[in-house]
Order: structure tokens, then sequence, then C-alpha cells
């Protein structure tokens, strides 16, 4: 892949481009099994220090099980996981560096907001004084401080969410770990708290590892995201690189909207794939590395948004473009999504923006159109 | 006018499912204790029955002023005058707190095994607590006589495992009493228990683990506390009926064990003194309420704050 995915330009962290970055946690081969079932099977994967890590996949795929052996509640079947140069085999969670802020919160129920801050903080012995100065600090930063003296059942969900957070920051943890921390939430609280919470990591300086099954979640919080499907990790990137090169049909379908059409490598060389798109007689080039051969079947994926949609044929050969009818219209406001229907009998989704308020002959019902999007904008998938 | 009638037959239901509890209490509580309470106020005689006034309503208003005037408060009097009662009342408050602790003792481990063993298997655990209640009380009770007593079966087994040599003498003394409340009462404190640490949520043990609690100091500072309820539940389960029993220190125990359900024994049915036994009676359930409105309290709370 010579050019990179495109997307939001992120703080200059880039640790796992450079070779020489130390990995702060390492997973080398590590496997758990639950009897016969293997909730991880033979998981490497490496995240470094002061990364906002996403594990995102759904439920059962092992996501959670990866937090729980970091936090030391399970340990590896086989396999070591490092952390900071220390292997944690054996280690017991009450003597981990990390902290974990669950997705029930698990607030104890019968000490006040303080105390459950203060908690970690009278574990390690320290001094009253100094606990008393740190949890107001925590307090003040959720926050939380005309709220010291409740009880957690006299909270809103939002406010134990966040008691729950300074739980878990109060001992400056060298890795917070969070377990699908805003589920409970509401989505416009959701959304505050996303953005609450990676300002708060780039604050503090620390490591951040989250479980979620929410993409839109793992897209806005995450530097890198595992995407996971039975215990595996099916690709490893940034967002953009998730979502503009996805290396499979599951982690393109999983994050996203996607148009999946099935064809046959027709050539494939000089950084050029053509393909005989099934049963449309359409040639589809894109412009990409593939280790497809010709005559082999692949998979050409492309988000709706980089689909054009158009009741004239395009002029400009070198764009693709595919014949269709128009099955059915998505009003968004914002956007309009036009599901259209090939010949092949298979439907793509393209999206449009709404930019004028009125349109002259706008695209409808039952209209022959034509799709057309630019050689680099969709990839070519084997698996 | 369905709907009408139909909401008046749903009042009277309404105020049936009210009324029975109610009317159960009247008649088998409240109208028993105000007997036991007007003979507590009597004169013994000999004769049937053994006390003086009785009431009869045959005879007018003005008979039953005469009979109420007869109303006397010696029998009160007497029981500040002689010892035995107020050591029967510490003795038996005494016995009572103390077999409670031991209770709790011996039940937390079990209701706490219990709570932690496999899902599958808690049901029968359960089912292996309430067994003994298939059996009667006094039954079980009369079993401790042949285990306890000087050739009973826990003399036989101890001195063939020449642990001892000579059989130990418990059967009559306050230490089978003790033994006899643990075994009966064990049950009461531990299904509470076991009731307040099964809904115990792992994940709080968890996340004080996480916070770098040891496995023991999570027991005391997670797991102990949220038992309190059940902690409280039990005791008062134990407390009460233990500190009026008379079956347990009247089979197992000697003529030094000093109860006051004994003592209420004596009197009804050795010396025939109904009064001054209906006085002992209403004495100690003036002693018990104090801890009984405690306890409702406290569960009262307890479901508001569960809400």
């Amino acid at each position: 892949m010579a050019r990179t995915a495109v997307g939001p330009v992120q703080r200059k962290f880039a640790p796992w481009n450079d070779p020489a970055a130390k990995p702060f946690i390492e997973f080398r081969h590590v496997t758990k099994r639950f009897g016969d079932f293997a909730a991880v099977d033979d998981i490497s994967l490496t995240i470094y220090e002061r990364e906002f890590f996403a594990l995102l996949g759904p439920s059962g795929c092992g996501k959670t099980t990866m937090m729980r052996m970091i936090a030391g509640f399970d340990e590896p079947t086989s396999g070591e996981i490092m952390l900071d140069g220390r292997n944690l085999a054996g280690v017991p969670p009450y003597k981990r560096p990390s902290n974990m802020m669950f997705q029930s919160y698990a607030l104890f129920p019968h000490m006040s907001v303080e105390a459950n801050v203060a908690f970690g903080l009278k574990q390690e012995g320290m001094p009253k004084d100094q606990i008393a100065a740190r949890v107001e600090e925590m307090l003040k930063m959720v926050k939380l401080t005309p709220f010291a003296k409740r009880k957690p059942h006299q909270l809103s969900g939002g406010q134990r969410q966040r008691v729950a957070l300074a739980r878990s920051l109060a001992k400056k943890p060298k890795v917070l770990l969070l377990d699908e921390p805003l589920g409970a939430l509401d989505r416009k609280l959701r959304e505050e708290t996303q953005f609450e919470l990676t300002d708060l990591q780039v604050d503090l300086g620390l490591t951040f590892i989250i479980v979620t099954h929410d993409q839109e979640e793992a897209m806005t919080l995450a530097d890198r995201i595992a995407v996971m499907n039975h215990g595996q990790i099916i690709q490893v990137g940034t967002p953009a690189e998730i979502y503009e090169q996805p290396n499979s049909k599951y982690v393109a379908d999983f994050i996203g909207n996607i148009n999946l059409l099935e064809g046959q490598v027709v050539s494939a060389a000089g950084g050029m794939v053509r393909m005989d798109c099934k049963g449309t007689g359409a040639t589809v080039v894109v412009e990409e590395e593939t280790p497809a051969k010709t005559g082999d079947t692949v998979w050409f994926a492309v988000r709706p948004e980089k689909i054009g949609v158009s009741l004239t044929a395009p002029t400009d050969r070198s764009v693709n473009a595919i014949e269709g009818q128009v099955w059915d219209i998505g009003y968004l406001g914002d956007i309009s999504v036009y599901h259209v229907r090939l010949a092949s009998g298979a439907t793509v989704k393209a999206t449009v923006t709404n930019a004028t308020r009125l349109v002259e002959r706008p695209i409808t019902w039952e209209d022959k159109v034509w799709l057309t999007w630019a050689p680099d904008s969709g990839v070519v998938l084997t698996s | 006018m369905a709907s009408e009638s139909d909401g008046r037959s749903r009042g009277l239901a309404r105020w049936l499912v009210l009324a029975i509890p109610y009317a159960w209490l009247l008649i088998l509580f409240l109208v028993p204790f105000l007997i036991v309470i007007k003979i507590s106020f009597s004169t013994p005689v000999i004769g049937q029955p053994p006390y003086t006034p009785t009431f009869d309503v045959s005879g007018g208003i003005g008979s039953l002023m005469a009979s109420l005037r007869q109303l006397v408060v010696d029998n009160y009097i007497f029981l500040t005058k002689d010892a035995l009662y107020w050591k029967s009342y510490l003795s038996s408050l005494w016995i009572a707190i103390a077999s409670t602790f031991l209770v709790l003792l011996f039940s937390y481990p079990i209701a706490y095994g219990m709570a932690r063993a496999p899902r599958a298997w808690q049901p029968t655990l359960v089912m292996l607590i309430i067994l003994p209640f298939w059996t009667s009380f006094l039954i079980r009770v009369y079993a401790w006589i042949g285990i306890l007593k000087k050739d009973g079966l826990l003399n036989e087994l101890l001195l063939s495992l020449h642990l001892i040599d000579q059989p130990l003498i418990i059967l009559n003394t306050n230490w089978a009493v003790y033994i006899g409340i643990i075994y009966s009462y064990m049950p009461f404190m531990i299904l509470p228990l076991y009731a307040a640490l099964e809904r115990l949520d792992n994940t709080l043990l968890e996340a004080a683990s996480d916070l770098g609690s040891p496995p023991l100091r999570s027991f005391w500072q997670i797991t102990f506390p949220l038992s309190i309820p059940g902690v409280i539940a039990g005791s008062f389960l134990v407390f009460i009926p233990v500190t009026g029993e008379f079956v347990i220190p009247d089979l197992l125990g000697g003529h030094t064990t000093l109860m006051i359900g004994k003592t209420l024994w004596d009197e009804f049915f050795a010396n025939r003194d109904w009064p001054l036994a209906s006085a002992v009676a209403v004495v100690l359930l003036v002693l018990l309420v104090v801890p009984i409105v405690i306890f409702q309290n406290q569960e009262q709370k307890r479901a508001e704050r569960e809400g």
C-alpha cells in the first residue's frame, strides 16, 4: 500500500510505526481457553505507552477476556503478557499497576463517593491528609465535588460513571482499562463523555485500553483499534486505516457502511487491478496492490459516500461507472442514501450530501442512474 | 351500572384481603394477650380457674366494674422482690446474647461457603439446611440427650478414640444448653446470611482487588459490611426466640440452668400460680418488644433503601 489512509490529522503520535519504540504492553501468543472454548486464540499484540487503544468486536469475540487478563482476573492458558518489561504471569490483580473501570461501574454501595475514590489509595497505605487531597483533586476533575458525601444509589447514571472513572484514576495507574465505559449512558451524555475521555487521556499522559462493541466509540476515542472476531485479531490500525483500508470483508462490514461487490480478477499489475464485476458486465478498475492473481474471486469494497449518483453517463473514461436503477431513497436531511439495484441483483448504497435546498430534477424512485467512483476510492479484498 | 358495582366489589375484595391478616392477629394474638394481661393482674386462688376475679358479663356493667376493682398489681411487685425472677431474666438475656454470637460465628462460614458454591449446587445446599425442619424440633432436642449423656454417643466415641479416659459430663449443664441452642437455631441464621451473601455482586470484589486490596482485606472491607443486613436479620431471628426458650434448657439443662422460659413454666405448672406466671410472661414480652421494634425498623429501612 503505497499511500496511507487519510483521516483527521491527529497529534504526532505513532510509536507503532517506529521500529525503535519499546512496547508497553505485549501479548505474546496468548491463548485463553474456558473448557474447550478458546476465548482468545493465539493473539500477539503490542500496545505502546500513552496510547489510547481500542479492542473492538461483537460480544463473545474475546475482547473482554483480553482486558481481564491484563487486570489479572483471568490468567492466560498459554503465552505471556508483558507490562512495562515485566511478565504478569502469577501476579495477582491487587499487585498489578493497572486499574479498571468496570462496565457496571462496580461502585461500593456501602461507601460514599469520597470513600469509593479513596479506596485504592487507602490500600496503598497513603497518609490520610494526602488521600484527602488526592480525592478532592479527583472529584474536582470529574466535577463531583458537591456529591462527595453521597452514596452511589443517590447519584444518576452519568454521575456514577464519573465516580467510577475518578476511582480508577485515583491511583495514577500505568494503564487504565475501560470495559464498555459508556454503554449505560444515553447518546448525548455518551458523546460528551467521549471527548472528555480523550482530553483526559492526553492530559494525564496515561495508556488507556478500551473494550467496546461500538465502532463509533472506538473510532472517536482510539489512536489504534484492534478489530476482533472469534478470539482472534483480524486487523490492527488507526481508525482511518481500519475504515479506508479494511483487510477483510469482516472488518469492512463491521466498521461503518460498505458495499461489497463480488468479481473476478482480469488483470493485476503495476498497482492496478481490473476486476470483472459479477453479473453486471462492468469492469471495475482499482488502484491498488493486491496479492490476488488473474482469475481469483475477490470482493470490491467501496464506502457509500465515495460513490456519485448521476442521471447521465460519465464522460470521463478514467472513473468507474455501473448502471443501475434507484430502488429506494432514504432522506436523512443532511444526506440522502440511494439504494441502487444493479443488473446482477446486488444493491449498492450511495450517500449524497444535500448541498442545496432545491434541485431542478431530483433523482427519484425507479430512475436509471449511473454510479461512479474514482479508481482509488475502494479496495479489493481477497477474504 | 356494571362498572360501579364492579368497583364496589373490588373495594370489598381489597378490604377482605386486608381484613384477613388483621382478624387473624386480633383473634389469635391480641385477644389471648389481653387475657394474659388480665390474669397477670389477678389474684391466685385454689379452684377452677385458679385465679380471681373472673369477668362475668351476665351480671351487667355493675358486676363487671366490681370485678375490675379487684385487679391488683401485686404480682408485678412480687417479681421485683424475689431475686429468682430478675436473675432468670438476666440469665436468659445473657444466654441469648452469647448463643446468638456463637450461632453467628458458626453460621457465617457455612453461609459464605454456600453463597460461593457453584450455582447449580446452591438449591441443594439450601435444601440441606432446611432438611432438619422435617423432623420435630422436640425430637431433635431429645436426640441430643442420647448424644450428650454420660454413656452417650459422644462419650463412647471419644473414649474409643482414647481422647479421654473419663466420660465428659455435658448433659444437664449449660454446655448442653448452648450446644442445643446453637444446633437448633443455626438454620435461622444461615438462611438470611446466605440471602445477603448470595446477592453480593462479584465484580465488587474484583474492583476491590483491582484497587489493591488482597482477598482477606476485601472480605472485611466489602463482603462483611454488605452482609450486615443478613447478620442483623439472623441475629434477631435467633436472639428473640432463644430469650424465651423453654424446651432446650428443660431437656438438656440442669437445675442450675436459669432461663425465664423455664421459670415461667414452673410458675404455671408446678406452682399453679397463673397470675404470677402471666406477669412473668408480660414482662418478658415487654423486654423483647425493644429488640423487635429495632429489628422491624432495620428491615423497613433496608426495604426502603433497596426500593
